[in-house]
C-alpha cells in the first residue's frame, strides 16, 4: 500500500547557510543505497526528502536500506493518493487507518501540510474535518490531541500524501560531509565498529589492514575484506590497503625486548597507516582501541603508540566495555565474521608477559636497533601494497 | 611447481568421471522415479553404479545405498542400526580417535540412552583383539571401526576385529568406516564380517556430494530419512544421479588395480619418510622413535607397511603447523594441519594424542597425503622447500 517514503532528518535541518551541502549529501546516499533494489526517485523539495518507490518494490528490504543510511533520523511510509479532490482524500485517510491498525481502540490526532496554498481548506480546517470523519467512520478510535497515540498525518503537494509510522532511522550525518579518515581494520570486533561509529558523523572511510603470510592466512585476509564490505553498506566505498607485514615483524621480533614487541608492532602500524592517509588527504585516523582492554591499550601504552601520528586518532571506543563494543557488532552486523577464529598477526608474536607500562624513551631506545633496516623495510611494505577497492 | 599433498582431504575428479557425469546432467537429466523413459533411462545410471560398486566388494548389487557422502553412511550406519536394535542392547563400541562424523553421532547416541565404550588404540595406532574382546558384552549391539584413520594413516586389522565381534555374537552389527581405505585396499565384507561399509565418492577422484553406504543383506537397520521411500525405503530422496553415476565409475576405477595403486604409494611413503629423515627434528608419527633414536632403512620399510600407503603425518618441532601449512602454500604446495588452531587456545588433535604423540609436537603436526597423480618430483620438490623453510621459521618460534 505504500508507495513512497519520506526522509526525516534532524540535526541537518539545524545547519545554516551550507544546508542545501547537507541535504544534498544525504539524498546522495538514500539514492545509493536503494540503487541496487531497483529504480527508486529520490526528490528534495522543500526542506525534506522524498523516496518514490517503483512498481512492485519490496518493502522489507527498502526499509532495511533506508535504516542503513546516516543523517536520517527517521522515516515514513507513506500511502500516495494521485488527486486532491477531498472526497478521494478522505476516503483514502480512511482506507489507511483500517489497513495499518487492526485493532481501533487507540487515540489519534490529526495533522496537516498543505503546500498549495489555492487548496479549498486551510490546514486546521483538513484536521477538524478529517478527524471528524474517522470518528464516524471508526466508533473505537478516540481523538487526544496532547498525548495522541498515533499522529495521522496528511500532506496536499500536488497529491496527497498519508502517513502515520515513523520508522527509526540511524541518525548522524550523510557520509562525506566532514571529509575523510584512515580505519586501522583488524579482523577483530572493535574496529569495525569503530569505523561505523566515526563514519555516523558523515566522515567517509579509507581502510589499512596489516597482513603477515605465512603467520596469517589468505582466509584471514578475506575475512577482514568480509568485514570492510560489511561497515561499506553503511559508510560507502572503502579503498582498503592491505600491507605485507611480515618482514617488519620478524624484524622487531629479531632485533627487539620481545615484551615490547606488541607496541612497536603499533607504532609501525600507525605510521604506514599515516603515510597512506595523508596519501589520500585523511583529516584523521581511526582506531578501536578501549583503555586497558589489552597490554597495548592501556593508557602508557596509547600514549606511545600515539607519539608517531602527527594526525588526530579517533578512539570512539575509548570509554566503552567489550560488551557495548559488541552489542553494536551486533547490531551493525559485523560480530558474526569477527569471530570466525582466523589468525591475525598481533596475536601470534605476543610475548606471554608483553609490557603494560612502556615508557615512550626506551621503546624509541628498542626502535633503534632496527635502525639499519627499517626503512628499507618500511618502503618495501609500502610499496608492495594491495589496494582493494571495496563496496557493498 | 605446484604439489597437491591433500588427498585424504579430497581429490581431483577422474576426466572420464567428469565427462560422464556432464553427459548425465544434460542429456539423462530424468528422475529415477519417472515412469517415463527419460526415468528409466537415468534408473539405468544407478543400476550400472551398484554393479560396479559391488563388483569391487564382491557383494550384491542390492547392497549399496547412495548416500550425500561419507558423513551421512556413517550416521546413517550408526544411528539407523542402533535405533533398529535398541530392544537387544544399549551398548556400542568404538575407538578413541574416530572422524567427527563417527564420533558425533556417539555423543547423540549417548544422549538417547546409549552407551558407549571409546577403544583407545596403542602407541602405533591400533586396537587390539584384545581389548575389544574385553569390551563386548551381552548388550552390545554395534561396533564401529574405522579402517584407515584419515589424520595420521593408522590401519586396523578389520578381518581379525570383525571375526572377534561376530565369534562374541553373531548378531552384533559390525560397521566398518572405509572412507580413507576403500581403492587402496582390498575390502571384501562377507571374508571379513563386515556388515555395513562407508564410503565417500570424492575420496577417489569422484564427486563432491556423494557416496554410499554397503549393507549386507538381513542386517537390522533403520533409515533416518523419510520421505518419498526412494532406494527400498533405506534412504529416500531423490537419488543423485550424475554424483552416483560418478562414483560407480570412480570406483570401477579404483578397484582396477588397487595393488598397483598400494606399490606406487609405499614408493613415494618411503622415498618421502627417507627425505625426511634427513632433515633435523622431523618426526613421522607412526614411523619414526618418539625418542627420536634413529631407524634404519629395514625398519623404517617394516613400520611403513603397517601404514596406510597414502597417508603420513609428520611433526616438525618448534614450526606451527598452521604457519607451516602457509608457507608451504606459498611455494604451491598443498598440506592439511592436524587442527585448525587459534592462538589462544590450539584445538589439538585428539587422534594425535590418542598415539601418545609428544605434547610439542601436537601443534606442530602435517598430514600429507598422496595419490595416483603423485609424483616422487613432486615430493622431492616439496623435501627441498622443507629444507629451505624450517631453519627460517624455527627462528620464530613463539618465545
Amino acid at each position: 500500500m505504500y508507495q513512497a517514503f519520506l526522509i526525516k532528518y534532524g540535526e541537518i535541518g539545524l545547519k545554516g547557510n551550507n544546508r542545501h551541502i547537507f541535504e544534498n549529501a544525504l539524498k546522495n546516499r538514500v539514492a545509493e543505497c536503494l540503487r541496487p533494489l531497483g529504480e527508486y526517485t529520490v526528490v528534495r523539495e522543500q526542506g525534506r526528502i522524498f523516496v518514490e518507490c517503483p512498481q512492485g518494490y519490496d518493502y522489507e528490504d527498502t526499509v532495511e536500506a533506508l535504516g542503513r543510511v546516516f543523517g536520517v533520523t527517521g522515516f515514513c511510509p507513506v500511502k500516495v493518493v494521485e488527486t486532491t479532490e477531498w472526497e478521494t482524500v478522505k476516503q483514502a485517510v480512511g482506507d489507511f487507518v483500517e489497513e495499518m491498525y487492526p485493532q481501533k481502540n487507540f487515540t489519534f490526532k490529526m495533522a496537516a501540510k498543505r503546500a498549495d496554498k489555492q487548496y479549498a481548506l486551510t490546514s486546521p480546517e483538513i484536521c477538524a474535518k478529517m478527524g471528524e470523519y474517522l470518528l464516524s467512520r471508526f466508533s473505537e478510535l478516540s481523538v487526544d490531541v496532547h498525548e495522541p497515540q498515533e499522529v495521522i498525518t496528511v500532506e496536499i503537494r500536488g497529491r496527497a500524501y498519508i502517513y502515520s509510522k515513523v520508522l527509526a532511522g540511524p541518525g548522524g550525518m550523510p557520509v562525506g560531509t566532514a571529509g575523510k579518515a584512515m580505519l586501522l581494520l583488524s579482523g577483530g570486533i572493535d574496529s569495525p565498529v569503530a569505523g561505523y561509529m566515526i563514519s555516523k558523523r558523515g566522515v567517509a572511510l579509507e581502510a589499512t589492514y596489516f597482513h603477515a603470510p605465512p603467520y596469517t592466512s589468505d582466509r584471514a585476509k578475506e575475512k577482514v575484506v568480509d568485514l570492510a564490505r560489511i561497515v561499506s553498506r553503511y559508510t560507502g566505498p572503502i579503498r582498503l590497503n592491505v600491507v605485507n607485514f611480515t618482514d617488519i615483524q620478524l624484524a622487531i621480533y629479531e632485533k627487539c625486548p620481545h615484551e615490547e614487541l606488541t607496541i612497536i608492532m603499533r607504532r609501525y602500524m600507525m605510521r604506514i597507516a599515516e603515510h597512506f592517509a595523508n596519501k589520500s588527504d585523511c583529516l584523521g585516523m581511526i582506531t578501536g582501541e578501549s583503555i586497558g582492554q589489552v597490554a597495548s591499550q592501556t593508557m602508557h601504552s596509547l600514549l606511545t603508540t600515539n607519539a608517531v601520528c602527527e594526525l588526530p586518532v579517533f578512539r570512539p571506543l575509548i570509554g566503552m566495555d567489550k560488551v557495548e563494543i559488541i552489542d553494536i557488532a551486533q547490531k551493525i552486523g559485523t560480530f558474526e565474521t569477527s569471530i570466525l577464529p582466523y589468525e591475525d598477526c598481533c596475536t601470534i608474536f605476543v610475548a606471554k608477559h608483553p609490557v603494560t607500562k612502556p615508557i615512550l624513551s626506551v621503546i624509541e631506545k628498542s626502535e633503534e636497533l632496527l635502525a639499519d633496516v627499517i626503512d628499507d623495510l618500511m618502503k618495501e611494505a609500502i610499496e608492495s601494497t594491495e589496494v582493494i577497492e571495496v563496496r557493498a | 611447481m605446484e604439489a597437491y599433498l591433500d588427498n585424504s582431504a579430497t581429490t581431483k575428479i577422474n576426466d572420464d568421471v567428469l565427462a560422464l557425469m556432464e553427459r548425465v546432467y544434460k542429456e539423462d537429466f530424468g528422475n529415477p522415479s519417472s515412469r517415463h523413459k527419460k526415468g528409466m533411462e537415468a534408473e539405468r545410471y544407478i543400476k550400472t553404479a551398484k554393479e560396479q560398486i559391488s563388483a569391487t566388494l564382491k557383494c550384491k548389487p542390492d547392497e549399496i545405498f547412495f548416500t550425500s557422502g561419507g558423513t551421512e553412511s556413517n550416521n546413517m550406519a550408526l544411528i539407523g542400526t542402533a535405533l533398529a536394535n535398541k530392544r537387544s542392547g544399549m551398548h556400542i563400541i568404538t575407538t578413541s580417535f574416530e572422524h567427527p562424523s563417527v564420533y558425533e553421532p556417539m555423543f547423540i547416541l549417548e544422549e538417547m540412552g546409549f552407551r558407549v565404550t571409546y577403544l583407545a588404540p596403542g602407541p602405533e595406532g591400533v586396537v587390539t583383539v584384545e581389548a575389544l574382546k574385553e569390551a563386548l558384552c551381552e548388550d552390545t549391539i554395534l561396533v564401529s571401526m574405522m579402517a584407515v584413520n584419515n589424520e595420521v594413516g593408522a590401519v586396523q586389522d578389520i578381518t581379525a576385529l570383525g571375526a572377534a565381534v561376530k565369534e562374541y555374537n553373531a548378531s552384533i552389527v559390525f560397521h566398518v568406516d572405509a572412507i580413507q581405505a576403500y581403492g587402496k585396499f582390498r575390502i571384501y565384507p562377507k571374508r571379513q564380517n563386515i556388515d555395513l561399509l562407508s564410503v565417500s565418492a570424492h575420496k577417489l577422484h569422484g564427486p563432491k556430494g556423494c557416496g554410499f553406504l554397503y549393507v549386507k543383506e538381513k542386517t537390522k537397520i533403520k533409515p533416518i530419512l523419510f520421505g518419498g521411500g526412494q532406494q527400498k525405503g533405506m534412504r529416500s530422496g531423490t537419488e543423485n544421479v550424475p554424483g552416483v553415476a560418478g562414483l560407480g565409475l570412480a570406483a570401477e576405477l579404483a578397484g582396477k588395480d588397487v595393488e598397483g595403486l598400494q606399490e606406487h604409494l609405499f614408493e613415494l611413503k618411503k622415498y618421502f619418510a627417507k627425505g625426511l629423515s634427513e632433515l633435523s627434528d622431523v618426526t613421522v608419527h607412526l614411523v619414526d622413535n618418539k625418542d627420536g633414536a634413529p631407524l634404519s632403512d629395514a625398519e623404517r620399510e617394516e613400520r611403513l607397511y603397517k601404514t596406510a600407503p597414502h597417508i603420513m603425518s609428520v611433526g616438525f618441532l618448534g614450526v606451527r603447523s598452521e604457519v607451516l601449512l602457509h608457507a608451504l602454500e606459498e611455494k604451491g604446495i598443498y598440506v592439511s594441519s592436524g587442527s585448525a588452531c587459534s592462538s589462544n587456545h590450539p584445538a589439538v588433535s585428539g587422534t594425535l594424542k590418542a598415539i601418545d604423540v609428544k605434547k610439542e609436537l601436537l601443534d606442530a603436526t602435517v598430514r600429507f597425503s598422496f595419490c595416483k597423480d603423485t609424483t616422487k618430483e613432486e615430493l622431492q620438490y616439496t623435501l627441498e622447500v622443507l629444507k629451505e623453510l624450517l631453519p627460517q621459521l624455527r627462528k620464530f618460534w613463539r618465545k
